[in-house]
């Protein structure tokens, strides 16, 4: 598995993201800065990490996600590679066209950091494979627009086709009402692409790989993708 | 040239920042106020003075960047 992850003026979680993919991996991806064109020779997972790209500027991922090495990344998807984005990452897929929706400000104005369950909604993805469906884990949110918003036909698609990743839930796996931190249409926390090579989600499974920092919930993301 | 480009909201897309500037008003005692959708507003200086092209290059500029058209509209004005 060589994985690269893009680096744009204001990322701020390319380190965390870096060392979570090493410790799956046992290989250090290559970072990659945005102005690029090429993606590194032999690249089967690109990443695009969490922080605050332009400093939001416009929107959240607008800018970066007309920079110069996406559209490597988006001939990387076409082809069926690999491709996650955490929270600016997943709006920066969005914006990019690689990913339907939007990801608004949170419905309460909030900018929330906290411990959040998911339920993963299926277990049969590359990115998914060393969970359980159904199987609810712990991890991080720290977002400000993570509120994902798109057309009626848009979800109704994401449903239908089992293309949301992950929802917001409570510790018993209960979805909705309080659970939901950020008015998120049906409790989405992360989507996939129509062949599931691409996956998108606001929380950050990267920051939950060592116990010493409250859990590893996270690394079964990473293993998967190792193993994938 | 100069042109503006506003970008608004599509109806029925939730804004709370328009929500929170509508309870502020309320709270600063100004009345009469049914409703606030926030938007943007960007001022653009163009080289030439050929409308039709500048018309274009702004579309251009709003599809590729300046709205998301999942949720916002924009008008161009020259």
């Amino acid at each position: 598995m060589k994985a690269a992850v893009l680096v744009f003026p204001g990322s701020n979680r390319e380190g965390d993201m870096a060392r979570a993919l090493a410790q799956a991996t046992g290989h250090e991806p290559a970072m990659v800065w945005h102005s690029q064109t090429e993606l590194p020779a032999g690249t089967d997972l690109v990443v695009l990490p969490g922080g605050f790209s332009y400093g939001d500027y416009l929107r959240c991922g607008a800018i970066a996600g007309r920079a110069a090495i996406m559209d490597a990344v988006r001939a990387h998807a076409a082809r069926g590679g690999l491709t996650l984005g955490v929270c600016n990452g997943f709006q920066i897929l969005c914006e990019g066209g690689l990913l339907p929706g939007v990801l608004m400000r949170n419905a309460n104005l909030r900018f929330v950091c906290r411990m959040q369950h998911l339920r993963v909604e299926r277990a049969d993805t590359a990115f998914t494979r060393h969970y359980r469906q159904g199987q609810t884990i712990e991890v991080a949110i720290a977002h400000g627009e993570g509120n994902y918003e798109a057309d009626d036909e848009t979800i109704a698609r994401l449903e239908g086709e089992g293309l949301v990743a992950f929802r917001y839930c409570d510790a018993l796996g209960r979805v909705g009402g309080e659970a939901n931190p950020n008015g998120s249409r049906n409790d989405i926390a992360g989507i996939f692409s129509e062949r599931r090579n691409v996956l998108g989600l606001m929380p950050h499974p990267e920051n939950l790989i060592d116990p010493l920092v409250g859990g590893i919930d996270g690394r079964g993301l990473f293993e998967s993708l190792a193993a994938a | 040239m100069k042109a503006r480009v506003i970008v608004t909201l599509k109806n029925g897309v939730l804004d709370p920042q328009g929500k929170a500037i509508e309870g502020a008003l309320a709270s600063l005692g100004v009345e009469g106020v049914g409703g606030v959708r926030q938007g943007k507003v960007f001022d653009i200086e163009l080289e030439g003075s050929d409308r039709a092209l500048a018309e274009a290059r702004l579309r251009a500029a709003c599809e590729k960047l300046l709205a998301n058209t999942v949720i916002e509209n924009f008008q161009i004005e020259i």
